[in-house]
């Protein structure tokens, strides 16, 4: 007998998490823009308010249309669920604040996007806890990283800037030897190019505004919890296996076997820092996944053109893409993102900073701004912006250099791109 | 909380609460490859509504010291003696798919310690196909995914979840990893093997609530078997276009038939 098989990939991108709306019959999502939902009866408010009926009481804590982007990503990742948040930052705080408090540490990637390096580095201290950071490169160092206070080991599935290719199957291992999750920023891979949590990370967060968003316009994050990870026989988890005062003495894994986090995230992590998605960015974010398989095949297929145009470029120092053979993570690139491997990449152009400088000056089609994952190709230099707090060691360390420029392929003709890449390269070296 | 039942360790969730002897019990049973999350919404209702809701981990399964007990008889007879433990002599009983053939077993065997019988997502018998049966007897994850898809309604397939955020699927799957090598088998063959006599049904004589999907292809609402038909004072409720995994699909209308009955 066949397996049956539930629905692909594409069809999940479209429909998951979605019916058509029972009163009108709309077959977009609607945008539920408010702020909070009438009860039925007082012994409905009581029940939803203490979880014994599943619903909608408040938008901090949970909303009709940003419940179908949740359940959406969730599936799209093959998770139990999710939680959408004001941004991809508030996700990364969200998970970071539900598994741990002052005296906690992490280990976390050192090739980390400029602002989750300066929450760890800076911000976080200021609560207690503190990060050791590692070359992602390195399996053993996460191990050896790892101190009793450990709660959390955290890396990119693609490092930003170098695109330092997570062994996401082995430093799940090393976490999981010590009892911890793998948290992953998926913001650069997006499931249609990796889904981390069948490889073997128990949580996976990504930067909505990036690829799954797709367009730039809306900023939101999205948490996914895998549903495998045992908070129980960890042993280091009392904010789920404990009892909570501040809900009824609930014992989170208790009442979920296998979303105990997700549960203490939103019962506690929305509910009181806050930093939940508005239901108008959670329906521009659905518009993007719903195209998210073809926008993401576009930009592999994009960048491609332009990595090879730019590797054999005269006035290209070096290119840092993963398909090429000179790239650290080639082969482990081959295993993990067969599909691609994301539409960021960086480069250097003969010339350092000043001809870095001319470069981004002449280009006409790629737009000079601080953000990736758009429809439309950007540039940045990493140096003087995103990367701008670290000094020149933590910037040496994570594979900028001063004439690195980083560009974000989007989905123009590429004919286009390379036209503009071109003359922009002549101009930097005059 | 914990409590020993036939001299092994048995999870029982409570919603936190101590057992209050002087409240009325209704136990919540889960079906194959399962635990008590099962019913997290009705049980945690019921623990907060002048009961005592007790939803245990069955033997083997969750939390519970294994192994799975092999008939549906031997798991009638745990619940017996989870009770016992409880300290309660008479109670409600809630069961879902293999927990509705053993709530139905108990009727039979005890039906003086029973006030009130509830079963979802049943059927008598209830044969399980030859693949999936192999495929559980291997462990192979296929077996898995035969349960996740059909234990779903087409149109939970897709989602639109009441509990939000929550990937129907993605948790069902989850819940049915996390059980040990082995219990599925044990489970299915408990399941397949149960062939009670149709006449038995008469002993069951207290109120029963027959609740189905009208999408359900594990446990099929229709054709109604003998066995059911014969429970005297049986009402049936069938949920338009759910599935097999009924508490999950449509939580509210089955905690409203169960707060109505119970």
């Amino acid at each position: 007998m066949a397996v049956p098989k539930s629905f692909s990939f594409d069809t999940l991108s479209l429909h998951a998490g979605q019916q058509p709306d029972p009163l009108y019959g709309a077959r977009a999502t609607p945008i539920y823009q408010t702020t909070s939902f009438v009860f039925k009866d007082t012994d409905q408010a009581a029940a939803l308010f203490n979880m014994e009926r599943a619903g909608h009481v408040y938008s901090r804590i949970s909303n009709p249309t940003c419940a179908v982007l949740e359940e959406r990503v969730a599936a799209l990742e093959g998770g139990v669920g999710a939680i959408a948040t004001a941004s991809g930052q508030a996700a990364l705080h969200l998970a970071i604040a539900t598994l741990a408090g002052a005296g906690s540490h992490i280990v976390a990637s050192r090739a980390l996007y400029g602002g989750s390096h300066n929450l760890l580095s800076y911000t976080l201290p200021r609560f207690g806890i503190e990060t050791t950071f590692v070359d992602p490169r390195d399996v053993d160092a996460f191990r050896v990283a790892i101190r009793p206070a450990t709660r959390l080991v955290f890396a990119e599935t693609l490092g930003n800037p170098g695109l330092d290719v997570l062994d996401v199957p082995r430093v799940a291992a090393v976490a999981h030897d010590a009892g911890l999750p793998l948290l992953v920023d998926s913001t650069f891979t997006t499931p249609y190019l990796m889904r981390p949590l069948e490889l073997g990370a128990d949580l996976v967060y990504h930067s909505a505004t990036k690829f799954l968003g797709g367009h730039g316009v809306a900023i939101g994050g999205v948490l996914v919890d895998g549903g495998s990870f045992d908070w129980k026989a960890s042993g280091k988890f009392p904010t789920l296996s404990q009892p909570y005062s501040g809900f009824h003495g609930m014992v989170f894994e208790e009442e979920s076997t296998v979303a105990a986090f997700l549960l203490r995230a939103r019962r506690e992590g929305l509910r009181d820092f806050g930093a939940c998605m508005s239901p108008t960015t959670a329906f521009h974010i659905l518009q993007g996944i719903e195209t998210l398989p073809l926008r993401m095949q576009r930009h592999i297929d994009n960048t491609r053109r332009i990595v090879a145009f730019l590797a054999a470029h005269e006035a290209v120092e070096s290119v840092v893409y993963p398909e090429l053979p000179s790239h650290p993570d080639h082969a482990l690139a081959k295993q993990l993102l067969p599909k691609g491997c994301g539409a960021v990449f960086t480069f250097a152009v003969r010339g350092g900073r000043e001809a870095g400088r001319r470069f981004i000056e002449a280009l006409r089609l790629f737009s000079h701004l601080a953000n990736v994952g758009d429809a439309k190709s950007l540039v940045i230099h990493p140096a003087s912006t995103t990367h701008y707090r670290m000094d020149e060691a933590a910037l040496r360390a994570a594979g900028i250099g001063e004439g690195t420029i980083r560009l974000s392929v989007g989905l123009e003709d590429a004919d286009d791109l390379l036209e503009d890449l071109s003359r922009a390269l002549h101009a930097s070296q005059k | 909380m914990e409590l020993e039942v036939q001299g092994k360790r048995a999870y029982v969730y409570t919603a936190g609460h101590a057992i209050d002897a002087k409240r009325p019990a209704v136990f919540f049973v889960h079906g194959s490859e399962q635990d008590h999350s099962a019913w997290a919404l009705q049980s945690r209702y019921f623990a907060y509504h002048q009961r005592n809701a007790l939803a245990p981990d069955l033997p083997g399964h969750g939390r519970s010291a294994g192994p799975p007990l092999t008939s549906i008889a031997a798991l009638a007879d745990w619940v017996g003696a989870l009770a016992d433990a409880a300290g309660f002599r008479q109670f409600a009983l809630v069961g879902h798919s293999m927990g509705a053939l053993l709530a139905l077993e108990f009727a039979v065997r005890y039906p003086e310690r029973l006030s009130k019988l509830a079963v979802l997502g049943a059927a008598v018998p209830m044969p399980v196909s030859e693949p999936l049966l192999t495929a559980a007897h291997a462990d192979d994850h296929s077996a898995l995914d035969m349960v996740n898809v059909w234990s779903h309604s087409p149109r939970a397939q897709l989602g639109g979840n009441t509990a939000p955020g929550m990937w129907m699927l993605g948790m069902n799957m989850r819940l049915m990893e996390r059980q040990r090598p082995g219990v599925l088998y044990a489970d299915f063959k408990a399941c397949n093997e149960y062939a009670p006599a149709a006449a038995s049904a008469a002993r069951i004589r207290m109120p029963a609530l027959i609740i189905s999907g009208s999408r359900d292809r594990m446990t099929p609402a229709q054709p109604v078997g003998e066995f059911l038909a014969g429970i005297a004072q049986a009402s049936t409720l069938t949920l338009d276009g759910t599935g097999h995994a009924l508490m999950a699909e449509q939580p509210d209308a089955v905690l409203d038939a169960l707060i109505d009955f119970l």
